[in-house]
């Protein structure tokens, strides 16, 4: 794996730069079953196409960000803060 | 030395001698000699021994390709002969050879030992008995193998470097395309980078007596500012991360567009005895001749599927080589075929090589017809040169996603489809004449250009224009398919250079139903080689076509995958780098004769020499440590209190200001990740301490939700800003009054109260926390004034006995407290219930916080193992690690700490016990390096169980 990623504060870096916080997954908004529970700690989509992920900008600002990636081409679409991405397309 | 007079293009400086040894004995060579040259030129023909049978073996591509001539270069091994420069003084040796190159005791295996040799012989004839396998190992590696790595090498001579490179272009071969390639990008403004493995520029053009388009295309390519990267390797395609290694130096080229001018490998034929000192490819031959001025042989034959053995004839006869006889492949003779009869030359259509002939080296060949007709002639000579056609080197190609078919007219798989990003110029896509070439290259550079987005209406109609004149001008040139093998019943016949596999093994691991070419090539090993299947792939393709009756089509290709080039570890691993954290205090530990050792990243004092009486000290008396590894945290806002309250399972919000709180971070899994005291200073800003360990990862893990949650709340992480020290003891208060006006009396400034004070002039926050089971301070401070703290503690407390203690002392004084450590007695799978910290969980805050669900779940089950203290009465230490048995002596649990206590005189220690075990006075067995001890449980402190000396 090997591409360029472009931190919203610090702009286009090697992607060893980055810490990958993995795809982005939505915390149960209510209690959840135990399974359901489990679901959310240890299964992952693992999405071979696009997705939306959080990197963490280790070696620059130390800021989170989200990114949407094709993990297959490593193509990245947008990186943008959390709160000014743009909305997922349906 | 036996030269040919002056070449045109030769390298060599005729005026520069150069001496080195070779297996000990004085060679002269010239400097822009390779080492194969001159060993060449001074005679040398046998240069390596192979990998199985010990069979001579001598120069045959001269390009870097093959694996016939590796030999050890100061101690090195894995240096290729043909492409390594001579420099003075230089000790080369023979690789693989016992007792020498000349006389090799393994030799045996390949007279003696063939048929008891098959693939995979080495697992299936020396299984058994099982226990001789050690000794069947030390004797098989010692008989194979590509040289001996030092056991202990001094301190590296040399030191790899990353560099990275971004440019717009890389252009990878510095042939004719390549270069082509290279300038026309350039010359429209693009960045470009050039890198060929090469010493010079040219590529196949270098043979060429006629240098008039090379020496365009060189200036061409400097004019255009290119920059040009010789002697350098592209090793991989990783999403567009090229890696090129250039001798100590790993360059990591990232360009926004790749052209590949990567050319073609000539191929060997197949044919008993096809590795014999003598058979060379016919370009080999060629550079040898025309790079170093060496003729390769007096009396040739050359056999050939293309022009390109055509050409390499004519070449030769020009500089005085005798050609014997050609042979070529193609049934049709051509037009070079007949400049050859013209000059003389016996060219025989249809005709191939059947085996090589002569003991050390050639001495006769044998040819006959392809098709097995009449007519077999025995030729006496001095070398063979054969052309097996030219297989494009795609494999980078391959590696960025192109895809190949196999083209039945070529004889080879060709390029079909290309992947975005990347672009192929030159022989790789199948233009073998010199002009085609250059236009592919120029179409590729400008295509190169235009996927940039730049270019403009003029190089547009320039593209357009090329792209036409090499469709108009292709053609598919005349070329013969070679057999998959002539002559296997005269001899061993190799498909594998490298691993020694000869055509039967290929035969017979089909037979065994290896019948795929991925499983071959796992079976056989064929193609796993230094060569990466440059020589061997497309035979090891006809071989199993032929085999199985199949297409080569449906044989296909094993997998590309880098490395292209066998590159050593040391650049792949770049600098050594190992940086290492001390605390402003390092000087007075060192100056102390601490000793230090690694903590995570932190370099930190263990003890200062009496780690039992520096613990001593601190319950006796006072001591003092250097705790400014701990991780420190400012959390400021509104929301700050809010925040704490859901990252952490017990409350922040109500604590009050000046007061502590102590907490453990749980994840949603609801298992242990750190813990640290959290001071309130105000109504918006806490204070949070964390592990050493931890403290980049709790940075993490707090900005992490925050990023999440969006709250009104700033981070900032004052780790390294802030040093701390650990003044505690009986009579630590009473230094305390030594170094500051602040009222340390128990009223006011009692335990888990934190106050902001100068000590010694500098303005500190102090912590008052039971962090080593004493009254203690932990004092918080900027880094500047880390040795002036730390001298004012020390001065004030030596009249009380004070005594800096260090990590070690610090960890029988926490375990005298069953203080965990997150990370030594918690692992990943540790839960607050299980680590007896049940107490922590508040369950009933109404706020969702990070673990709950988890906890709630857990609060209801009894956890198998909980964490407990114990004591052992007979005096030894269990190793950390060791083994808690259960009452059927099964593995149950295990000690994850144990000291010998100065003040409680007993063994102490914690380990995880089945649940059932977990109360006070249950014993438990011990099972530590084959002896068993018993043990008692312990659930409260060892040391002031209820905690009145911490609030005195």
């Amino acid at each position: 794996m090997s591409f360029l990623l472009t931190c919203p504060n610090c702009g286009v870096r090697e992607v060893t730069d980055f810490a990958f916080g993995g795809e982005i997954s939505s915390r149960p908004k209510a209690r959840p079953s135990f399974r359901e529970l489990n679901t959310y700690n240890y299964f992952r989509r693992n999405t071979a196409g696009v997705q939306r992920e959080w990197w963490f900008h280790r070696s620059g600002c130390r800021a989170w960000f989200i990114a949407e990636r094709n993990t297959t081409t490593q193509e990245v679409l947008f990186t943008a803060l959390p709160g000014s991405e743009p909305e997922p397309a349906a | 030395m036996s030269r040919l007079p002056e070449q045109p293009g030769e390298r060599i400086a005729r005026h520069k001698q150069i001496t080195f040894t070779f297996d000990g004995k004085q060679v002269k060579a010239y400097e822009g000699d390779t080492i194969g040259s001159a060993l060449y030129a001074a005679g040398q023909r046998t240069f390596s021994r192979s990998f199985k049978y010990h069979r001579r073996r001598g120069l045959m591509c001269c390009a870097g390709q093959c694996p016939n001539c590796m030999v050890s270069v100061d101690g090195a091994p894995g240096a290729r002969a043909c492409t390594e420069p001579v420099r003075q003084g230089m000790q080369v040796e023979h690789l693989n050879a016992r007792p020498s190159l000349e006389f090799d005791v393994m030799r045996a295996t390949d007279l003696f030992g063939g048929p008891f040799t098959p693939p995979g012989f080495y697992y299936k004839t020396f299984i058994r008995p099982r226990r001789l396998w050690p000794l069947y190992e030390k004797v098989l590696r010692n008989a194979a193998g590509l040289g001996i790595l030092r056991e202990h090498q001094e301190e590296r001579e040399w030191r790899t470097e990353y560099r990275r490179r971004h440019a717009d272009v890389l252009v990878v071969g510095g042939g004719v395309a390549g270069m082509a390639a290279a300038a026309a990008a350039a010359e429209r403004g693009a960045d470009v980078v050039l890198v060929d493995e090469g010493p010079e520029l040219g590529g196949r053009a270098l043979i060429e007596s006629d240098r008039q388009q090379l020496g365009r295309l060189v200036s061409a390519v400097k004019a255009g500012g290119v920059e040009v990267l010789t002697r350098a390797c592209a090793l991989a395609y990783f999403d567009g991360l090229v890696p090129v290694w250039q001798g100590d130096i790993l360059h990591q080229v990232r360009a926004r567009q790749v052209v590949f001018a990567t050319g073609t490998i000539e191929q060997p034929l197949v044919f008993a005895g096809n590795d014999l000192p003598g058979i060379m490819l016919a370009d080999g031959a060629r550079r040898l001749a025309a790079l170093y001025a060496v003729a390769p042989g007096n009396r040739a034959v050359v056999a050939t599927t293309t022009d390109r053995g055509l050409h390499a004839a004519l070449a030769l006869e020009r500089v005085g080589v005798q050609i014997a006889a050609v042979a070529q492949l193609r049934p049709d003779p051509g037009p070079v075929a007949e400049e050859l009869s013209r000059r003389g030359i016996d060219v025989l259509a249809g005709y191939t090589v059947l085996e090589a002939r002569g003991r050390k080296q050639v001495d006769g060949v044998v040819i006959g017809a392809v098709n097995g007709g009449a007519g077999e002639r025995t030729i006496a000579c001095d070398l063979i040169l054969v052309s097996g056609g030219a297989m494009p080197a795609s494999s980078l190609l391959l590696q960025a996603g192109a895809q190949t078919r196999y083209d039945d007219t070529r004889g080879h798989f060709a390029l079909t489809d290309m992947p975005a990003a990347v672009f192929a110029a030159g022989e790789v896509i199948g233009f073998d004449e010199a002009e085609l070439v250059e236009r592919s290259g120029r179409l590729a550079g400008l295509d190169a250009v235009h996927a940039l987005g730049r270019g403009d209406a003029e190089s547009q109609a320039a593209a357009e224009t090329v792209r036409a004149e090499l469709s108009a001008g292709a053609r598919s040139a005349s070329v013969a398919v070679a057999p998959g093998v002539s002559g296997s019943d005269r001899g061993k016949c190799f498909a594998c250079l490298c691993e020694d596999v000869t055509t039967k093994d290929i035969a017979y691991s089909i037979e065994e139903g290896y019948d795929s070419i991925e499983l071959a090539k796992r079976y056989t090993t064929v193609t796993m080689g230094p060569c990466q299947g440059r020589m061997c792939q497309l035979p090891s393709v006809r071989l199993m076509a032929q085999q199985t009756g199949q297409s080569l089509g449906d044989v296909g290709t094993t997998t590309a995958r880098p490395p292209w080039v066998s590159v050593p570890m040391g650049v792949l691993a770049g600098r050594p780098f190992e940086p290492a954290k001390r605390s402003s205090i390092h000087g007075r530990h060192r100056e102390l004769n601490g000793s230090v050792k690694w903590a995570g990243d932190w370099r930190r004092p263990y003890d200062y020499g009496d780690p039992q009486g520096e613990a001593l000290a601190v319950n006796r008396a006072a001591g003092v440590i250097d705790v400014s590894t701990l991780g420190k945290l400012l959390v400021q806002g509104p929301d700050a209190g809010a925040f704490l309250d859901r990252l952490y399972p017990n409350r922040f919000s109500n604590l009050k200001p000046g007061r502590i709180r102590y907490g453990v971070i749980s994840s949603d899994a609801g298992r242990i990740v750190d813990d640290g005291t959290i001071c309130r200073l105000d109504e918006e800003t806490f204070y949070v301490t964390t592990t050493s360990s931890g403290a980049g990862a709790v940075e993490e893990w707090f900005s992490w939700w925050l990023a999440d949650w969006g709250m009104r709340v700033h981070l900032t992480d004052l780790t390294q800003g802030l040093s701390a020290v650990n003044l505690a003891g009986p009579k630590a208060r009473e230094i305390m009054a030594r170094v500051t006006d602040l009222d340390c009396s128990n009223e006011a400034f009692p335990y888990l109260d934190g106050q902001q004070a100068p000590i010694a002039g500098v303005p500190c926050l102090i912590l008052r926390i039971g962090f080593v089971g004493e009254v203690g301070y932990e004092i918080h401070f900027p880094s500047a004034h880390g040795e002036h703290v730390w001298d004012a503690l020390l001065e004030a407390g030596s009249e009380f006995g004070i005594r800096p203690f260090g990590l070690e002392p610090q960890r029988i004084l926490r375990l005298q407290k069953m203080h965990i450590i997150v990370g030594q007695d918690t692992d990943s799978e540790s839960t607050p219930y299980g680590a007896a910290m049940s107490w922590i969980v508040k369950l009933d805050k109404e706020e969702d916080f990070i673990g709950k669900w988890a906890l709630e779940h857990y609060a209801e089950e009894v956890p198998t193992t909980s964490l407990v203290g114990f004591t052992l009465a007979d005096g030894h230490v269990p190793t950390e690690g060791s083994v808690v048995l259960d009452e059927r002596g099964s593995p149950a649990g295990q000690v994850t700490s144990s000291r010998f206590s100065p003040v409680l005189r007993r063994v102490i220690g914690m380990a995880w016990v089945p649940t059932p075990l977990a109360h006070d006075g249950a014993r438990i067995t011990i099972s530590d390096e084959g002896q068993t001890f018993s043990g008692e449980i312990q659930t409260q402190p060892f040391y002031d169980p209820a905690g009145e000396v911490l609030r005195s």
